[in-house]
């Protein structure tokens, strides 16, 4: 399936429609931020603290007096961000330790597989949460953290996936014809595992912005100023009689994101193979 | 079985062994010197190096490695450099807490999924099919910190049904395992029905129903019992999302489990009780699957153990 009939093919699903117009709006807002955010996201006014939604700022502002609404467009620039820096890190570093053991097999698959048990012996996000503990917070610490996360399943998936298809007609066609193994590799294998690796990816963009909110939200992701919705939901908390907006907001744009890209890893596994469409591998 | 069990048990202790070494070596990633950061800035350079021998980091790696492997063996995590006492005792006392948590929140998603998964089942495609796959798909991108503040305010505040906070007699449990169960819920409930619909494309279904049998009982009879049968598996891999989950859950609802003492002993840079909570976690994740593997083979009589 090439590009064009992929995108052909979310047109036609509505699950992966509706994710790609969401996610295309949240990455709009992110690109757009400094045009559609009336103040600076960290500009304080004390005076106007805690005031609820109204004509001059549209979500209210935080116990600092900042404008909730400019916080919330810059948050969507943390949370993409951090998105797309670690699925593009993680895919890649999982594409190439999966490829390779795939392909050759022997002790680098063993080693590879070992680490992959060990890493897998930490349920959910705690491995990240205990690596930014002992690192300190900081935007690459996290985006680091999530990635020594993130690659595990990148690489299990690409393994299996080679594991696969190396044995097929086409793949010993061209070995016989003498092509080298990178070229196999590159030119034959990879591509014919894109696709699942494309969902993966779509659902560790959830995964990845679940992640950044939830450490931010333990005071271990984004540092101050910078606006992330974990961190607002916190700061919230302590508000949550006087003044509930502080939370309704970034938790609304988090789970709209969250579920922007669930909907197209969805949409996209449903599109890309129609066969498989029970369980599910969505981000949590 | 018994070689089974053997066999399993010995396969789990490299992976132990790994998940012991990499919790050791993240003391070793902490940029600068951990000691300082413990006790902070202003400490006197005397407190510093004998906090440092204290917790045996004037040794050399290697030493230090052997050590705490020895002292794990005999039940000894260290001391706790917030609260004074041995990090084992401290998280003894809030374990409970955790695995009460994280069990009614297991037993909250089982009971709500296995019904509503059935429900979406015996009609794939029609309307009430999708608006249930469509909550589940909500329910699963809901995060616990929005689902947690948000049933707060709904519940505690507006309505004022059920306590903020805190760890006391049954209503307690309500706001934290239904927050912390919700997105497991909703994952077993499209497990269910996948695996309903699976099952009642197969030829028993068909027997069953031409002998005249109700379709309650056919489906609640014959097809549930075989389609819980994967859903145990993911019962088991769940309870480690569970387990992250409760660090979260726990923060939100002032639970005194053990998720709230890992974010406190990170907050407190107690690196010991980091250490002994990401041990406890990952333990109990290990084990979990452990008996999961054997429950599955219980379950399922096609399964053998060799």
């Amino acid at each position: 399936m090439n590009l064009f009939a992929i995108l052909r093919a979310v047109g036609s699903n509505r699950l992966a429609l509706f994710g790609t117009a969401a996610g295309t709006l949240l990455i709009l807002v992110a690109l757009l931020a400094p045009v559609l955010t009336p103040f600076a996201f960290e500009s304080q006014n004390l005076p106007l603290r805690l005031r609820p939604p109204s004509a001059a700022h549209w979500f209210g502002t935080d116990e600092l007096g900042r404008d909730i609404l400019s916080r919330v467009v810059y948050g969507t620039r943390i949370s993409m961000s951090v998105g797309f820096s670690v699925v593009l890190v993680s895919s890649l570093v999982g594409l190439l330790a999966g490829s390779l053991a795939g392909y050759y097999g022997g002790w680098f698959d063993e080693a590879l597989m070992r680490i992959v048990d060990i890493l897998l012996a930490f349920p959910g996000i705690l491995l990240a949460i205990a690596l930014v503990a002992f690192w300190g917070p900081g935007l690459e610490k996290l985006i680091f953290a999530l990635v020594s996360v993130g690659w595990v399943g990148y690489a299990r998936l690409v393994r299996g996936q080679i594991l696969k298809v190396r044995e097929l007609d086409f793949v010993r066609a061209a070995r016989s014809l003498g092509a080298s193994n990178a070229r196999i590799i590159l030119r034959h294998l990879i591509p014919n595992i894109i696709q699942p690796i494309l969902v993966q990816a779509s659902i560790g963009m959830a995964g990845a912005i679940l992640a950044e909110a939830s450490l931010s939200f333990l005071g271990l992701g984004v540092p101050p100023p910078l606006p992330s919705w974990g961190a607002m939901l916190n700061d919230g908390r302590s508000h949550l009689f006087d003044a509930p907006y502080l939370v309704l907001f970034p938790g609304a744009a988090t789970m709209l994101a969250v579920l922007a890209f669930n909907f197209l890893g969805d949409g996209l596994r449903e599109v890309l193979n129609p066969r498989l469409q029970s369980g599910s591998r969505i981000a949590r | 079985m018994r070689s089974f069990l053997l066999r399993r048990l010995l396969l789990n202790v490299p992976v132990l062994l790994g998940v012991v070494t990499l919790v050791f070596s993240f003391i070793h990633l902490v940029p600068g010197d951990p000691v300082q950061i413990m006790l902070g800035e202003g400490a006197q350079a005397a407190d510093v190096e004998q906090l440092r021998r204290k917790l045996g980091l004037d040794q050399p790696v290697l030493v230090q490695y052997g050590r705490y492997i020895w002292d794990l063996l005999h039940g000894r995590l260290g001391t706790s450099f917030r609260f004074g006492e041995p990090v084992s005792q401290i998280i003894l006392s809030r374990y409970p807490a955790t695995l009460q948590l994280a069990t009614l929140s297991l037993c909250f998603g089982a009971s709500l999924a296995i019904p509503v998964g059935v429900l979406a089942a015996a009609r794939p495609g029609s309307w009430i099919d999708r608006l249930l796959t469509s909550a589940t798909l909500l329910g699963i991108s809901l995060p616990n910190f929005v689902s947690g503040p948000a049933a707060i305010i709904l519940f505690s505040v507006v309505l004022g049904w059920l306590p903020v906070s805190g760890r006391g007699g049954p209503a307690h449990f309500v706001l934290p395992a239904v927050t912390l169960g919700a997105s497991l819920s909703a994952i077993l409930t499209r497990m269910v029905r996948a695996g309903m619909i699976e099952e009642l494309q197969e030829e028993y279904v068909k027997t069953a129903r031409s002998k005249g049998l109700t379709e309650t009982t056919v489906l609640l009879k014959h097809a549930l019992r075989n389609s819980l049968i994967p859903v145990v598996t993911v019962l088991g891999l769940q309870f480690g999302t569970l387990l992250a989950g409760a660090i979260i859950t726990e923060t939100i609802f002032a639970w005194p489990g053990v998720g709230r003492l890992t974010v406190q002993a990170i907050n407190s840079r107690d690196y010991p009780l980091v250490q002994g909570c990401l041990l406890a976690i990952a333990f109990t994740y290990v084990t979990v699957n452990l008996l999961t593997d054997l429950a599955y083979g219980l379950l399922d009589p096609r399964i053998k153990y060799r």
